[in-house]
């Protein structure tokens, strides 16, 4: 049996749990715990503290399998752990919270500099009234034109099929382009 | 939809910094600690600005800036009626009490102590308009905004904030291919010049520290200001290599893409 993994990263609360919740053929294995600290609380109740662990079967010889890293600063260790060997990665960003957009930015270069790979951004909670257009977040995370920045809804299955067929379709150029 | 949220989170610079790389049209509204501030753009560049009650007519300006003196300021209070600005400006200027290019430098003036006042506001709420512009009655300028986003940036002083812009020193810079950004239109300091030139995908951010002599902070700082003002983007630098990491369960490049391509069938599929 062949594995291949792909990291969902961002900012705390950016919809990484539910985006892999919505494609995964398993339960999300979610290592979350209830939240102590009073402002995390306030958004929502239990994070991810070590990762979410997905799957999805390809064939009877491939797995793929997605990692969801902990969003928390506090469990950035973990990052490089699960970053190691991936095919490519998706920075979740919740669109309707322009306070976690720098430090999306700062995870986003954090993994970069870990591995070359491809990688594509997902603009989350697109449906939201107060989400940020996708072409002033491009600025704000001072995308390069290049960079596929995606809008999302992490728990619609088609919005999240989309984005992670646009990483596999990078993935792919890549490596046309002998990359 | 919206472009709101609080400057706890994101700063006037970059908003400021958004504004110029998406050359947006419409008013920045910053409700802050104990007034309003509104400041107009056209396609990225500053128009107009006012805060609070602050008396902005063009004769209150041209006063501050000692264009005009107290007495020639309270005949045009008194006698001025309702004169607009810009029938005011020709007035002014037709009858040789003052220059146009007063009057613009005048303006620049006065919306950039609005600027400067912003960036000391840590708190507040703002949103941005599309499309809302300044009355027709007041005089635009065209102000570019990189100057504004590099001054800003020099307030910027908190490391921890510094660290999440720019959280690796072992990158290197490369110039923006942006068209318009002119640097020579740019007002450096000689530190910030110093940092220019040695700006090349080669150059880690970490050597050109060491290179200016510049501690940590001191070389985040300038940096930042410089990729706010769309001036210079992060690169890897070139000719690093970095630990071979097993992506793929094959070594075969066509085995690869052949897994690529079924991945991408199975999740069409889903």
């Amino acid at each position: 049996m062949q594995t291949v993994k792909m990291v969902v990263t961002g900012p705390f609360s950016a919809g990484k749990t539910q985006f892999i919740g919505s494609v995964s053929e398993i339960d999300v294995v979610s290592t979350e715990r209830k939240i102590s600290q009073g402002t995390e609380r306030a958004i929502k109740e239990s994070t991810t503290v070590a990762m979410d662990f997905g799957r999805i079967t390809v064939d009877e010889d491939l797995v793929l399998y997605l990692f969801g890293t902990p969003g928390q600063k506090r469990f950035d260790f973990m990052w490089e752990i699960l970053s190691e060997g991936m095919l490519g990665f998706i920075v979740m960003v919740d669109s309707t919270r322009p306070e976690t957009f720098r430090e999306a930015r700062s995870i986003l270069e954090t993994f970069r500099a870990y591995a070359p790979t491809p990688y594509v951004v997902a603009a989350n909670k697109q449906d939201m009234p107060d989400a940020w257009p996708v072409e002033d977040m491009r600025h704000a995370l001072r995308l390069d034109s290049k960079v596929k920045l995606l809008p999302c809804v992490a728990t619609d299955r088609n919005s999240v099929k989309t984005v992670l067929l646009e990483l596999l379709y990078s993935i792919l150029a890549e490596m046309e382009s002998g990359g | 939809m919206a472009l709101r949220g609080n400057l706890r989170d994101f700063t006037v610079t970059q908003l400021l910094n958004l504004i110029n790389l998406a050359s947006k049209t419409g008013t920045l509204i910053v409700d802050g600690p104990s007034e309003t501030a509104h400041a107009s753009f056209r396609d990225g560049k500053l128009a107009y600005a006012r805060i609070g009650n602050e008396d902005n007519s063009l004769a209150s300006i041209l006063h501050r800036a000692n264009k005009l003196s107290a007495g020639q300021y309270q005949i045009i209070r008194q006698r001025g009626g309702q004169m607009n600005d810009k029938e005011l400006g020709l007035l002014l200027i037709n009858a040789g009490y003052v220059t146009q290019e007063d009057i613009i430098l005048s303006l620049h003036q006065y919306f950039t102590g609005i600027i400067q006042k912003l960036f000391t506001w840590v708190e507040g709420f703002f949103r941005f308009e599309n499309e809302m512009l300044p009355p027709d009655d007041r005089i635009n300028v065209r102000m570019d905004l990189e100057n504004l986003i590099i001054e800003g940036s020099r307030h910027l002083r908190e490391w921890e904030q510094l660290q999440d812009e720019i959280p690796s020193l072992d990158m290197a810079l490369k110039f923006a291919d942006r068209p318009g950004a002119n640097l020579r239109n740019v007002n450096l300091s000689v530190e910030e010049w110093r940092v220019v030139s040695y700006i090349n995908p080669k150059n880690t951010i970490r050597q050109i520290a060491n290179a200016t002599k510049m501690t940590d902070l001191e070389i985040r700082r300038i940096v930042y200001g410089l990729i706010q003002a769309g001036l210079v983007e992060i690169v890897r630098p070139e000719g690093t290599t970095l630990p071979p990491a097993r992506m793929f369960p094959t070594e075969d490049r066509e085995e690869q893409k052949s897994l690529v391509n079924r991945l991408i069938t199975r999740i069409r599929s889903l």
